[in-house]
C-alpha cells in the first residue's frame, strides 16, 4: 500500500502539522519507503493471535478513596500548572478567540 | 594525586564513605571535565551548583555520620527526557525550549534521594527518536571516539547519546539513559560502556517525557557491570504515580553479582545471525560464546523465529504510540507557541508544531496518525500488536531451555555522523538487535567486548526473563571479567 501526495497532506492535517508543498514532496517518498517495508507483516500468519495489551503482567490498582491522596496529581496548583503556559491571563490558558 | 574522572560510581561512593576523599573534590573534578568538554555536545545545560550542592549534602551527612545513600557523592548527567524542577527539560527539541518543570521525575528523585548529584542534562535525539544523535534540536553529539586514522566525528549512538558520549569521555561516572527500542544499549556498544534497560515497569515512567508508554523504560549507563547494578537499584522501585510500575521489591543486585555461571545455560539464537551483520561483530559474538562457556556456562541454540518482523512491528507501534503521546503539544499549556498573524486556534496548533518539531518526529507522528486511522487500523496496527505477541511468546519459549540469551547489541560499529541519514530506514536498522527485548519488555544489557580494526568498541548484548536482571547482570560480569576491556578514546576535546 502506498500513499499519494493527497493522502500525506490530510494525515499531516490531522496531526495538525502545517507542511509546506516542498516538505510535502520530500515526506511521500520517505513515508512510502517505510510502508513497503512494514509491508511484510502481512506475510505472517496471525489467526488465533491475541493482539498485545500488557508487556509485563500487571494489574490495575485502585488509589486510596481520600481527597487528593496524591499531593502531586491533586488539585490546588493552579498557578504551578499555569507557569509554563506561553500565554496565562487571569489564571487560565490564554488561546485566539475560538468563537465568531 | 588522584584523577577523579577515572573513577566509576563504586569507587567514588566507597572512596567517599571511606573518607578517601570528598564528595566535593569529586564534584568539582568533573565540573572541570564537563567544562573543557564543550566540543562534545554531549549537554544541552550544565548544572554545576546542583552538583557541588549534592556533594556537600553527602560531606555533612558524613561528618555527622549518616547514612551516604547508594549513590552518596556520585554526580551523574541526567538524559534530558526526564523532568527535572526548576532546569530546563527540552527531549532536545524546540517545542520544549526553555521549559522549566515544576516537579522532579520519580527516577531522577530517587537518585537524588540516594545521595547523586547532577552535572547536568544531556543531549539526546529530539523525543529519544534517532539511532545516531543527528535529531537533536540543539546540534549531534560527538562520539569521543574516532575511527583509526580518521578525524571524522563519529556516532555517539542514539537516543542516549549524549549519556553515551559523557560517559566513555571521562566527563560523568555515569548516566541516566532510557530505552524504547535499543536507545541505552546501542550507544553503550558504540562508546565502549555498559548500560542495562531493566524490565519494563522497573523504573517508573512518571515525569519523563513520553515517546512509545508501552516501551519506554529508564536504566543507567556506567563503565562497569557493578557500576550499572548499583545505579538501577536508586533508580527503580515502586511508583502508585505510574499505572505500569512493577509493585515488587527492588532485589540486591550489587550484592548478588557473581560471574560463576555454573550451571547456567546461555542461550544463541540462530535468526540473529543475519545477512549485512559485520564480520567483526560475528567473531565477537563467537568470543563471547567462549568467555561464558569459560565462566561455566552451557552454550545451547534457540530459535526466535519471528525476529525478523520484530523491527517493522516497532516502526508500526512506536509511532502509533508517539503520534497519541506528542498530540499534547499544542502551543496551550508549556512549550513553543507560534501565532501566526490573524491566526485561530486550529492554525495556531498546526503552525507551532510545523515549527516545533524535527523532521524525524515528524516523519513518526505522520506514520503513527496513519496506521491509526480508520480503514488501516487493523491492518497495521492490530497485525503489529499481534506480532508483539509473537515475539513475546518465542521469547518465551526460547527461555525453556535457556537461563539468559547471548546476541550482538548492534549489526555494524558506530559510523560518521551525516553516512546514514539519507534513507530513514538505513537508520532503523541499527536496532535490529535491540528491538525484540523491548517488544516482549524484557530486560537486556549491553557489555563492551572489543575494539574492531578499525579502533571503534563492539558491545555484546544480554537478555534476560522478565524480573531477572541479576541473571542478565551476571552474565555481563562474566564477560566483564574475561574481555577486560579497558580501552578509552584519545582526549581531542
Amino acid at each position: 500500500m502506498s500513499v499519494t501526495r493527497e493522502e500525506v497532506a490530510k494525515i499531516a492535517s490531522l496531526a495538525r502539522i502545517r507542511m509546506a508543498d516542498a516538505e510535502l514532496d520530500r515526506m511521500v517518498p520517505e513515508l512510502n519507503g517505510i510502508l513497503d517495508w512494514v509491508e511484510q507483516l502481512g506475510e505472517v500468519d496471525t489467526a488465533g493471535v491475541e493482539p498485545m495489551t500488557a508487556v509485563i503482567p500487571n494489574t490495575l490498582r485502585l488509589r486510596d478513596d481520600v481527597v487528593d491522596a496524591d499531593p502531586h496529581t491533586a488539585g490546588g496548583r493552579r498557578d504551578d500548572v499555569l507557569a509554563n503556559a506561553p500565554a496565562a491571563e487571569h489564571g487560565f490558558f490564554g488561546v485566539p478567540k475560538v468563537i465568531e | 594525586m588522584t584523577d577523579f574522572t577515572q573513577l566509576g560510581v563504586k569507587q567514588i561512593r566507597d572512596g567517599v564513605a571511606g573518607g578517601d576523599f570528598t564528595a566535593r573534590e569529586v564534584a568539582e573534578a568533573f565540573n572541570a571535565a564537563v567544562a573543557e568538554a564543550a566540543e562534545l555536545n554531549a549537554f544541552i545545560v550544565t548544572t554545576p551548583d546542583h552538583a557541588l550542592a549534592a556533594a556537600d549534602a553527602t560531606d555533612a551527612k558524613r561528618a555527622k555520620g549518616e547514612e551516604l545513600g547508594k549513590m552518596g557523592g556520585v554526580p551523574i548527567g541526567m538524559k534530558d527526557l526526564f523532568a527535572t524542577k526548576g532546569v530546563q527539560t527540552t527531549a532536545a527539541s524546540h517545542i520544549l525550549e526553555g521549559f522549566e518543570p515544576e516537579y522532579e521525575s520519580t527516577v531522577s528523585q530517587n537518585l537524588w534521594d540516594a545521595g547523586a548529584g547532577m552535572l547536568g542534562k544531556l543531549n539526546l535525539d529530539q523525543f529519544a527518536m534517532g539511532s545516531s544523535n543527528e535529531t537533536s534540536y540543539f546540534g549531534n553529539v560527538n562520539s569521543p571516539w574516532k575511527k583509526d586514522g580518521t578525524n571524522a566525528a563519529m556516532s555517539p549512538g542514539g537516543s542516549s547519546g549524549g549519556s553515551s558520549s559523557a560517559v566513555a569521555a571521562r566527563i560523568a561516572p555515569a548516566a541516566t539513559g532510557t530505552d524504547t527500542g535499543g536507545s541505552i544499549r546501542q550507544p553503550a556498544a558504540f562508546t565502549g560502556i555498559c548500560g542495562i534497560k531493566p524490565t519494563y515497569g522497573r523504573c517508573s515512567r512518571w515525569g519523563v517525557v513520553a515517546f512509545a508508554s508501552s516501551l519506554d523504560q529508564a536504566g543507567p549507563m556506567a563503565r562497569s557491570v557493578e557500576d550499572c547494578a548499583i545505579m538501577l537499584e536508586a533508580m527503580a522501585g515502586f511508583d502508585p504515580k505510574d499505572a505500569t510500575s512493577l509493585d515488587m521489591p527492588v532485589p540486591n543486585w550489587e550484592a548478588a553479582l557473581s560471574a560463576d555461571l555454573k550451571g547456567k545455560k546461555v542461550g544463541i539464537p540462530r535468526e540473529y545471525r543475519m545477512d549485512g551483520t559485520d564480520e567483526e561483530i560475528l567473531k565477537s559474538w563467537e568470543q563471547g560464546k567462549e568467555w561464558l562457556r569459560d565462566a561455566g556456562a552451557e552454550i545451547v541454540d534457540v530459535s526466535l523465529p519471528h525476529t525478523k518482523y520484530a523491527l517493522p512491528a516497532y516502526y508500526i507501534v512506536a509511532p502509533a504510540e508517539a503520534s497519541s503521546n506528542l498530540a499534547r503539544y499544542d502551543g496551550v499549556r508549556y512549550g513553543l507557541r507560534e501565532l501566526p498573524e490573524g491566526a485561530g486556534l486550529q492554525d495556531m496548533y498546526a503552525a507551532t508544531r510545523a515549527a516545533g518539531f524535527g523532521d524525524e518526529v515528524k516523519r513518526r507522528i505522520l506514520i503513527g496518525t496513519y496506521v491509526l486511522s480508520a480503514g488501516f487500523y487493523d491492518a497495521y496496527y492490530t497485525q503489529a500488536q499481534k506480532i508483539r505477541t509473537l515475539v513475546a511468546r518465542d521469547f518465551e519459549q526460547g527461555f525453556t531451555q535457556c537461563d539468559v540469551i547471548l546476541a550482538p547489541t548492534t549489526p555494524t560499529a558506530s559510523f560518521p555522523l551525516g553516512s546514514l541519514n539519507e534513507d530513514p530506514l538505513t537508520m532503523y536498522l541499527n536496532d535490529v538487535f535491540a528491538v525484540p527485548a523491548s517488544l516482549a519488555g524484557l530486560p537486556a544489557m549491553s557489555v563492551p567486548a572489543m575494539l574492531n580494526s578499525d579502533g571503534l568498541p563492539l558491545g555484546l548484548q544480554l537478555v534476560g526473563k522478565p524480573f531477572d536482571e541479576q541473571g542478565v547482570l551476571n552474565a555481563g560480569l562474566a564477560i566483564q571479567n574475561r574481555a577486560n576491556f579497558n580501552a578509552q578514546p584519545e582526549k581531542w576535546w
